[in-house]
């Protein structure tokens, strides 16, 4: 009886299982999301708090200023989808390294998921669903052009 | 009498062994870099998890956005911003390094050069912005 054996010289190829790489995936998304995160973070510091009187311009008008516009809208929507999926990937990884307990481990990974998809999801409806002239708020705090009431 | 060097012995400086040929050396470019990049992550996602919820009280009422998003005004709270765009700006400009050096062989090879690119970034940014912010949170310009 022959046996083959495999030339102990041949490079080690990883064995293959599934089609999707998840880990590769999440590798790249660190990356891509990271460069455009640079861009919509960067704006949305500068815009709030280096132009205009910086910090002490924000308030409900300048929002409703901002979020009758749906390019803010969009804007804050991006980085808020991008940024809370990079940080709760990143927190994963964190997981990953230092707990060495799989219960504890898995019992944190839910929990990121959970608070990540949850805010993700009031963010969202929070910045498409803003009314910024409420009916019968007070003129003085909301924004200028809403209709006295 | 039975420690004594002998004579074949050259008396040679103890130096301390490195390892070669690893990214990770205990310098500004290896696990410093590392350990704040990801002590910056960590505190930047806790904010924006707080940062999430303050911006959606807009849906409760003006007077209660207004009266969580005033202390975002106050000095200590001023300070404390200054630390949170420190940290997103460090963070940020060591993660356009990482992927630098791991997309871009010449930045795998000038990783000490790009390090300190980080650290001149870093400052310049700070050098603008917390003189600003200060100006804004002390004199409300
Ligand atoms: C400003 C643009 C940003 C860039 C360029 C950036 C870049 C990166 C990169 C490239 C990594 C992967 C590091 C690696 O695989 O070794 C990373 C990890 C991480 N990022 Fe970001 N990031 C940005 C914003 C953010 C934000 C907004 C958060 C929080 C919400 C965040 C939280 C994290 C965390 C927790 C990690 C994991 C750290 C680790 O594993 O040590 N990052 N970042
Ligand atoms: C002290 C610094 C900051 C201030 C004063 C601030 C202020 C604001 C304000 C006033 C809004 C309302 C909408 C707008 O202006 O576009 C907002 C929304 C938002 N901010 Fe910030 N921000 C700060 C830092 C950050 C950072 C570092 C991040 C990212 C990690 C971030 C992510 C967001 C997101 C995702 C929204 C949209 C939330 C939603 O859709 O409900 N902010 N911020």
């Amino acid at each position: 009886m022959s046996v083959t054996i495999e030339n102990p010289r041949s490079p080690y190829t990883r064995p293959r299982v599934g089609g999707l790489n998840i880990e590769k995936w999440g590798w790249i998304y660190m990356r891509v999301s990271g460069v455009v995160l640079v861009v919509l973070i960067f704006g949305h510091l500068f815009v709030n708090l280096m132009l205009g009187t910086g910090v002490h311009q924000i308030d409900f008008a300048f929002v409703g200023g901002k979020w009758s516009d749906p390019f803010w809208q969009w804007w804050d929507t991006i980085m808020l989808w991008l940024a809370m999926i990079h940080g709760a990937n990143g927190m994963r990884t964190i997981v990953n390294d230092y707990v060495r307990k799989v219960q504890v481990a898995r019992v944190l990974k839910v929990a990121l998921f959970a608070s990540a998809a949850i805010l993700i999801i009031l963010g969202t409806l929070v910045a498409f669903t803003f009314d910024p002239c409420p009916a019968g708020a007070p003129a003085d705090l909301v924004a200028s052009f809403c209709p006295v009431s | 009498m039975s420690s004594q060097p002998t004579e074949t012995q050259a008396p040679t400086r103890r130096r301390k062994p490195r390892p070669a040929g690893t990214l990770y050396r205990g310098d500004i470019t290896g696990l410093w870099s590392w350990v704040l990049h990801r002590i910056t992550g960590v505190a930047i996602f806790f904010f924006l998890l707080v940062h999430i919820l303050d911006t959606a009280l807009v849906r409760i009422s003006p007077a209660a956005y207004d009266a969580v998003i005033g202390t975002y005004k106050t000095p200590i709270m001023g300070l404390g911003e200054v630390a949170l765009v420190g940290a997103i700006a460090y963070h940020a400009f060591n993660g356009l390094r990482i992927i630098l050096v791991d997309f871009w062989q010449w930045g795998t090879t000038h990783q000490r050069l790009l390090s300190w690119i980080v650290i001149a970034l870093w400052v310049i940014t700070m050098a603008g912005f917390v003189p600003r912010h200060l100006i804004s949170v002390f004199t409300g310009q």
